[in-house]
């Protein structure tokens, strides 16, 4: 069998990696919270950047250092589910986000509906 | 310990039956529950996806009610962040004692790991009651709505997790750091972990964005 079987603690972490992830955890977390607890002003766009651009990386961060994710976990089996919910939930996000948009701007302002019903035969 | 007797083969199991290995170590991962517990935890990311989304899409219809600027306040966010991140990794420092066979120290960071978890849950018990009592409710508007709902879910599933890491400490404390207990503790890390993942997202998209906008 092929599987790696002495591997289990290093894979499992250890103090210094579980800390490491802490640390990058802390920094990653302070600074946008900091963003916005200061009101700096960087403009909208660059904040949300920020913002976003750092939760995702500290998402890769827990996935490595916390949930252990590797590419030969249960023989790729692991990693492989994670990569297709990730591509759902873009594909679930990104799909709401644009369609919703759209219907909104395609209403009709509600005053312009109530008169429209006024003036049914 | 199973109280089925092994001899009875034909009798239905309805737990995983542990076989010693080659080596006659144990290894967690050979029965197949960790990956059927990771692909449960990837649907349940879907249905926190889903809620997201629903978040994005109505966040912003206050109906003339209070706005994400008005509600949250983020130094108590940063706080029930902290303590999630603190359970995070004293959750880890639990599995490192584990595995060293380490019992004593396994169930003083367990201890630990649920103080953090049961802060966060007050945290949030007093936000969501604090809202309530200023009238924002789930039917002011679509925007509270979703975020009663997106957030709430997070609180129940840290509630459940917590409710779990009771009852497996009281299983560890009658039957001690068996195969099948050490199976269980590393699904509920994976479980842990997950929802401080899930965190980032709340604090990042509910929280941050929102007072920005």
């Amino acid at each position: 069998m092929s599987a790696p079987t002495h591997q289990d603690d290093a894979a499992h972490g250890s103090y210094k990696s579980y800390l490491t992830g802490f640390a990058l955890s802390v920094v990653l977390t302070v600074i946008p919270f900091w963003l916005v607890m200061s009101e700096a002003d960087i403009g909208l766009g660059w904040a949300l950047a920020v913002i976003f651009g750092l939760g995702a990386v500290q998402i890769i961060v827990h996935v490595h250092y916390f949930l252990h994710v590797t590419g030969t976990a249960e023989h790729g089996w692991q990693a492989m589910s994670m990569i297709f919910t990730a591509i759902l939930l873009v594909i679930v996000l990104s799909g709401s986000i644009w369609v919703m948009f759209h219907l909104e701007e395609n209403m009709m302002p509600a005053h312009e509906q109530i008169e429209r019903v006024r003036n049914l035969p | 310990m199973s109280t089925a007797t092994p001899s009875a083969t034909d009798m239905p199991e309805y737990h995983v039956i542990e076989t010693p290995h080659h080596d006659g170590e144990e290894h967690p991962h050979e029965t197949g529950t960790m990956l059927g517990f990771w692909i449960y935890l990837m649907s349940d990311c879907l249905i926190f996806g889903v809620l997201f989304a629903v978040y994005a899409v109505v966040g912003q219809n206050y109906a003339a009610g209070p706005s994400p600027a008005d509600l949250f306040e983020i130094d108590m966010i940063l706080l029930s962040t902290f303590m999630l991140l603190f359970s995070s990794i004293t959750y880890g420092f639990a599995v490192i004692n584990m595995q060293q066979r380490n019992t004593a120290m396994f169930y003083l960071w367990m201890v630990v790991t649920l103080g953090f978890g049961l802060a966060f849950l007050g945290l949030e018990v007093k936000e969501f009651t604090h809202l309530w009592h200023i009238g924002a409710t789930p039917s002011t508007s679509a925007f509270l709505s979703a975020f009663f709902t997106l957030v709430g879910t997070h609180g129940l599933h840290v509630t459940f997790g917590s409710i779990w890491l009771v009852v497996l400490l009281i299983q560890v404390g009658l039957h001690g750091l068996t195969a099948e207990n050490q199976r269980r503790v590393m699904c509920l890390s994976l479980f842990w972990h997950f929802l401080d993942l899930i965190w980032i997202g709340v604090f990042s998209f509910v929280y941050l964005a929102g007072v920005l906008q």
